[in-house]
């Protein structure tokens, strides 16, 4: 038996586990399972780790029991910027710690490896030139939020929901700091873009260059099952050298009697699936209204159909629906601009 | 371009400036932008017509581009900011000419969203277009939106919210305009990454907005609307 390596004793690593299997259930929603639980707008979801304990240790049991390999912390707004909104700033390393240590336990009784993943969102600011976020202060508030992480014991960090290339650079470097392993996922929700106009082949381009690349990467949220799906076509069309994570919302949300419904169903969602993994995904989830019934339905399809051949576009469109936007920015279509008088300096 | 020979703003006639204006705010070049505006006033020019020939249609182009998907946030941001600098000087001086609104727009997230680059970004917009705009910040409770709206006398209430479990509060501020009788005085415009057109009927809002452009342009529409409504009485 090969020596485990300190520090990971206790713990299932993720690259382990992505040596030895073919395809890595992620988890669903976040936000819509809290929301589903009691949580109202106004409330940051992090104070629940320790307000609520038992309600998030619902919410990881149910993805964990639905079948998943992985799951996310409730952590995502778990940066100094995003809590001081709650004047919880003070508060980082603490709801981190508390949120992974969580996590930590329902894992550890799971009885089979289970992956406990540090979920880290954006700051919510924007970065210079632009905007007033340095690249130093973004490391630090990073780093902090990393730093609790890794306390309560996550397995690895999972930045995501990013759509700056700066703020992505700079998650990268505070979770070096933190010396550990880290996955990071974009959302490409305007075009086929990022809101920042990141493509899925610049994103390929950007984590080739990091210093401190991630163990795999890939793209969650955005508008629906089919766009991530061309997102995801966009990846392996660049020809990435790591395994690459989809994580699609169940579908677009609908207004219902006063909450949100995604119209994504776990049949949807199993289809969804079985498409990424055959367009050459590895770690695949769901996002936004992906529930417990949703991932049950994800793994019983994973584990039954056999691997086909990668989707075409058309193929997408017919099984999880049309595309929000016709080109995604990656085409021959590309850099087509506006007809432009002299540029001139200044 | 090959030649990048720099082009002196002041040796530009009207036509040409206001043309290179345009392609200095597409470039978000602020200090660019600071001289153009002080060349057009130089040469008499009238506040309103720097406003809306130069700075307001220059931003149109940006406008358009962006929601074409050939520009992105970054571009208008930088934008924006160039268009801010010009607005700094127009300000107090289209205000002493008693120059014709736009509109005027109350804008901010709601209770519990905390998420605000895409209400800056409808903010600025709608500042290059023109409208005067009053940012009342992230994490509004409903008094918050009333209290601005009737402070203000604004025409147009503008909520943004970018998560799933704040979107529903957006219901509850409309619902209390419609109890307090001043629903009709306001139009309400929404938007946020995960709402569409049918939640935003739902809710009892006039107009979803899928990005900063099409909120500027919903803004307008639904102004000169308001403006032949008074007209016919």
């Amino acid at each position: 038996m090969r020596p485990l390596l300190k520090g990971y004793a206790m713990s299932t690593s993720l690259s382990r586990l992505l040596e030895t299997r073919d395809w890595i259930l992620a988890d669903g929603a976040t936000g819509t399972n809290l929301f589903n639980m009691g949580l109202t707008a106004g409330e940051a979801p992090e104070l629940w780790n320790t307000d609520r304990p038992d309600n998030i240790r619902a919410l990881y049991r149910g993805a964990v029991e639905a079948g998943s390999d992985l799951f996310l912390t409730n952590t995502f707004g778990g940066n100094a910027s995003r809590l001081k909104l709650h004047d919880a700033q003070g508060r980082v390393r603490e709801l981190n710690r508390v949120g992974a240590s969580l996590g930590r336990e329902i894992a550890d009784a799971a009885g089979r490896p289970v992956v406990v993943a540090g979920s880290m969102g954006p700051t919510g600011e924007i970065m210079v030139p632009m905007g007033a976020l340095t690249h130093e202060l973004a490391v630090e508030m990073f780093h902090e939020q990393a730093e609790g992480l890794k306390e309560g014991g996550v397995d690895v960090l999972w930045v995501e929901t990013i759509s700056s290339p700066e703020e992505f650079a700079a998650a990268a470097e505070a979770c070096a700091k933190a010396g550990m392993p880290w996955c990071g996922t974009m959302s490409f929700d305007t075009a086929g873009r990022t809101m920042m106009g990141v493509t899925s082949a610049a994103m390929v381009a950007l984590v080739d260059q990091l210093a401190n690349p991630p163990l795999a990467f890939g793209a969650n949220c955005g508008v629906g099952a089919a766009d991530l799906m061309r997102t995801l076509l966009g990846f392996v069309a660049a020809g990435p050298e790591r395994p690459i994570i989809a994580k699609g919302n169940a579908g677009i949300p609908k207004y219902h009697d006063g909450h949100i419904h995604y119209d994504g169903t776990p049949e949807l969602m199993a289809e969804y699936a079985v498409l990424a993994r055959d367009a050459g995904a590895t770690i695949i989830g769901g996002c936004c209204g992906t529930m417990p019934e949703h991932l049950a339905s994800m793994r019983r399809a994973l584990e039954e159909r056999p691997r086909g051949a990668r989707p075409t576009l058309d193929e997408i469109a017919e099984k999880l629906g049309g595309f929000s936007s016709t080109s995604d920015g990656t085409g021959a279509d590309e850099g087509a601009g506006r007809e432009r008088r002299g540029r001139r300096r200044g | 371009m090959a030649d990048e020979e720099d082009i002196i703003l002041s040796e530009l006639d009207d036509e040409e400036l206001v043309l290179q204006m345009h392609d200095d705010l597409y470039d978000g070049l602020k200090d660019e932008i600071e001289e153009g505006v002080r060349i057009l006033l130089d040469r008499g020019w009238t506040p309103y017509d720097v406003l809306t020939k130069a700075l307001v249609a220059g931003m149109t182009i940006v406008g358009a581009d962006f929601r074409d998907g050939i520009l992105f946030v970054p571009e208008v941001l930088l934008a924006a900011n160039a268009m801010k600098a010009g607005m700094a000087i127009l300000k107090p001086l289209l205000a002493e000419t008693g120059a014709p609104k736009v509109g005027k727009m109350v804008i901010g997230t709601v209770k519990g969203d905390i998420h605000d680059i895409g209400k800056n970004l409808v903010g600025m917009m709608m500042e290059g277009a023109g409208f005067e705009v009053v940012d009342i910040g992230i994490n509004n409770p409903v008094e918050n939106y009333i209290a601005a709206l009737e402070r203000e006398q604004a025409d147009i209430l503008g909520m943004s919210a970018l998560l799933t479990t704040t979107m529903p509060y957006m219901k509850v501020v409309i619902d209390t305009m419609k109890e307090k009788g001043m629903r009709e005085d306001y139009i309400v415009l929404v938007g946020g990454a995960p709402l569409n057109e049918e939640f935003g009927k739902a809710i009892g809002a006039d107009a979803y907005c899928r990005d900063a452009a099409v909120a500027v342009q919903t803004a307008k529409d639904y102004m000169s609307r308001k403006h032949n409504k008074l007209a016919a009485g």
